[in-house]
């Protein structure tokens, strides 16, 4: 009986024994090196996985950011400046500053803007409604609102307001991923600077119509009157392809070009509201 | 036992309500939209200006490019404005408006009801008219036909077949130029059989229009060549490939033209525009369409001017019924609805079926219970549930594998699904996408 035990854990021990010295010697012959500095930066990153900054995931990023020279081009737009910080002194290099931005819908077509005339009942999809035809309203360059940002976007930054039947964006949660802006067949989402108290100014509008057809499909549409490139004192307005875009580099937010606009297209977020002015009163109560 | 193709394929309802109906002419409208991109490929150039006075099939845009077509005016009267307009495919394009003031043809069409059986053009000649009348595939497809017609150097073909089979449920309008043009479309298929150098040609028919089989064979025995087929009734058995594969049992290989196995396919309604164009010098201003639906007073077979407001045929075929949900363009299985009814009439416009709003909603998608019934219906052996999750999911390299773009979109799957899955939706998607990945790859 006992040297059957005997035999048998020594046989095992030798296998073990033979199997471990292979091993070895295959995991020496293929090993394969990597920088320790990659695992350390990506413990740094926000692991979201997300591709915001143009990499499958955080760990290429990691990888992207130890092989390159500099950190020109490279940023996690979720940690942001925290966080390449963190990465830049792992690394010893210097980390770029890049303002923070936030998602804005560039189309206002609620129903009661955007009359609908036509009703879409096919798979609730944006792609597949956009390549079917113009959608539901006039306009062919407005939000389709069947919500493929929301379903893009992974940390809850955007949801379809019922009332509007357009995606709204909450400034809070949102990290400027990019991922809805891909995601929109219409490219119609942008990433903004972000500014103080999260105020916005922006043409909530994409129709690049001349001035008739945009206007009788919206009533909101940028109609490319160029006001508002006359009253701003800073050169932040310019209109290419019949449709105003404000540099959010060089605005100020002085809010001129909102009251200019006759179509109402231009959206200020977040200020306080106006004082009235005295003269408009005097003139009533005379 | 009749000719089929072997794989897939269905039997929706076939509800041809105006196969009884004699084909009659739709007056001339007040006024005409006229889309300068009518076919497939490039849009014509416009080359009227606003107030010109055209007549009656006046070239108005000239074709651009390899593939595209001449576009005529369908109508004589002013040129109103051009302006962009939300046409039939549901996009914008340029249209050019028309006022009409009386009915003046140009000099050279000839107005004779005569039948002129006598070819005296040469298969050049009748190739470059076809050219210049502007005439597609009026089967839907609205392939430019001079294209078809030109034998690239290296290939041969040795058969042509003439489509007569109008699977889609609904549509007559070929059944009844077959019936009452009978004469005029063999003397077209001649024509095409000398343009394209061919001793053969089949016309292939669905046993479900015998009367349009026993007009045809009887006309036909007195023209060299041209033999007439009945077809057992299957959809969609009126697509190039499954034809062919039905009448000479060849396989169209995939990526490849009917052309590779030495056929070239034409539509009965393209073989009398065909007719027109060489015998009479008409262009293609005007054709026959189908309206059609359950809830019309008066549905019927109609030929129209190119440009006529739809609306202007719902209102001879008894006004539009108080519950249609969708209007759709073309047969009801690859039709697409139209946005609303002041779009015109276009080339490809084989029919309009006028929907009731119970038929025509689509029911609630319910999960994939993996029954398999699109794959055993799909007549290109294709996988739809995997091509829908696919390009769902955004897979479109591997969808691309998975031969996404043989699909010819008949929509046999999303039509037998019990789950009501928006299978083709999905399909179409996945397949623009890849073809136009594919062309980002080749111009690279």
């Amino acid at each position: 009986m006992d040297h059957i035990i005997l035999i048998t854990i020594i046989s095992l021990s030798l296998l073990a024994l033979v199997s471990a010295v292979i091993l070895y010697f295959i995991a020496q012959r293929f090993k394969v090196y990597e920088d320790p500095r990659i695992d350390e930066v990506q413990a740094v990153l926000p692991a979201a996985n997300c591709g915001g900054c143009g990499y499958a995931g955080c760990r290429s990023l990691a990888e992207a950011l130890v092989n390159a020279e500099t950190f020109d081009g490279l940023y996690c737009p979720v940690g942001g400046a925290e966080v390449m910080a963190g990465a830049a002194k792992i690394l010893g290099k210097e980390a770029p500053v890049v303002d923070p931005q936030v998602a804005v819908l560039l189309c206002n077509g609620t129903p009661e803007n955007r009359p609908r005339t036509s009703n879409y009942t096919g798979a609730s999809d944006c792609r597949i409604s956009n390549s079917l035809y113009i959608g539901e309203s006039d306009c062919s360059y407005g939000c389709l609102g069947f919500g493929d940002c929301v379903k893009a976007c992974t940390f809850g930054a955007m949801t379809i307001d019922p009332l509007t039947g357009l995606p709204v964006i909450i400034d809070d949660n949102c990290v400027a991923c990019g991922a809805c802006v891909k995601a929109c067949p219409r490219n119609i989402i942008e990433l903004r600077k972000k500014a103080k108290k999260e105020r916005k100014i922006y043409v909530a509008c994409s129709n690049c119509d001349k001035g008739g057809p945009a206007r009788r499909a919206c009533k909101v549409a940028c109609i490319a009157c160029s006001k508002c490139v006359k009253v701003c004192e800073f050169g932040a307005i310019t209109i290419e392809n019949n449709l105003a875009y404000i540099d959010a580099k060089k605005c100020t937010f002085c809010r001129k070009c909102v009251t200019e606009c006759p179509t109402n297209s231009i959206i200020e977020l977040n200020f306080a509201p106006r004082k009235p002015k005295v003269e408009v009163q005097t003139e009533t109560v005379n | 036992m009749l000719k089929t193709f072997p794989i897939g394929g269905i039997h929706p309802p076939e509800h041809k309500l105006t196969a009884n109906q004699p084909i009659s002419y739709l007056p001339v409208p007040a006024s005409v939209t006229i889309p300068v991109s009518q076919h497939l490929g490039a849009p014509a150039t416009v080359i009227v200006a606003k107030g010109d006075y055209v007549r009656t099939g006046q070239v108005i845009a000239t074709s651009k490019g390899f593939v595209s077509a001449n576009i005529h005016s369908s109508v004589s009267g002013k040129v109103s404005k051009i302006d962009t307009i939300i046409d039939s495919s549901g996009y914008k394009q340029t249209a050019v408006y028309i006022d009409v003031e009386g009915d003046e043809w140009i000099e050279s069409i000839n107005k004779s009801s005569e039948i002129l059986t006598e070819i005296k053009l040469s298969p050049e000649e009748i190739t470059k008219r076809c050219l210049e009348t502007g005439i597609v595939g009026l089967g839907g497809a609205t392939f430019p036909t001079y294209i078809k017609l030109t034998i690239p150097a290296g290939k041969k073909c040795n058969l042509l077949i003439i489509n007569g089979v109008e699977c889609e449920p609904y549509l007559t309008s070929d059944h009844r130029l077959m019936l009452e043009k009978g004469e005029e479309i063999l003397i077209g298929v001649s024509i095409l059989m000398k343009a394209l150098k061919v001793e053969r040609a089949m016309i292939g028919i669905e046993e479900n229009k015998p009367d349009a089989i026993d007009h045809l064979t009887k006309l036909a025995s007195s023209f060299k060549g041209i033999t007439v087929h009945a077809l057992k009734v299957k959809y969609p058995q009126g697509a190039e490939k499954q034809l062919i594969k039905a009448l000479i049992n060849r396989e169209v290989p995939s990526g490849h033209l009917p052309l590779d196995v030495g056929a070239v396919v034409q539509n009965v309604g393209t073989a009398f525009a065909v007719y027109e164009a060489v015998q009479k010098n008409k262009p293609l201003f005007e054709r026959v369409v189908t309206i059609t639906g359950n809830g019309l007073a008066k549905p019927g077979n109609f030929v129209v001017r190119i440009g006529t407001p739809v609306s202007d045929l719902i209102e001879a075929a008894g006004g539009m019924p108080g519950d249609t949900g969708k209007i759709i363009s073309g047969g009801p299985m690859m039709g697409k609805a139209l946005r609303n009814a002041d779009v015109p009439v276009v080339k490809g416009m084989s029919g309009l079926v006028v929907m009731p709003l119970e038929e025509s909603e689509r029911l609630e998608v319910q999960p994939c219970i993996r029954c398999a019934k699109c794959c055993t219906v799909c007549p290109l052996n294709l996988e739809p549930y995997l091509l829908m999750k696919l390009a769902e999911k955004g897979l479109f390299e591997k969808a691309e594998e998975e031969r996404i773009t043989d699909c010819m979109e008949c929509g046999s799957c999303s039509y037998c699904c019990p789950s009501d899955r928006p299978l083709l939706d999905y399909i179409r998607l996945g397949k623009s996408t890849v073809i136009k990945m594919a062309r980002e790859r080749n111009t690279k």
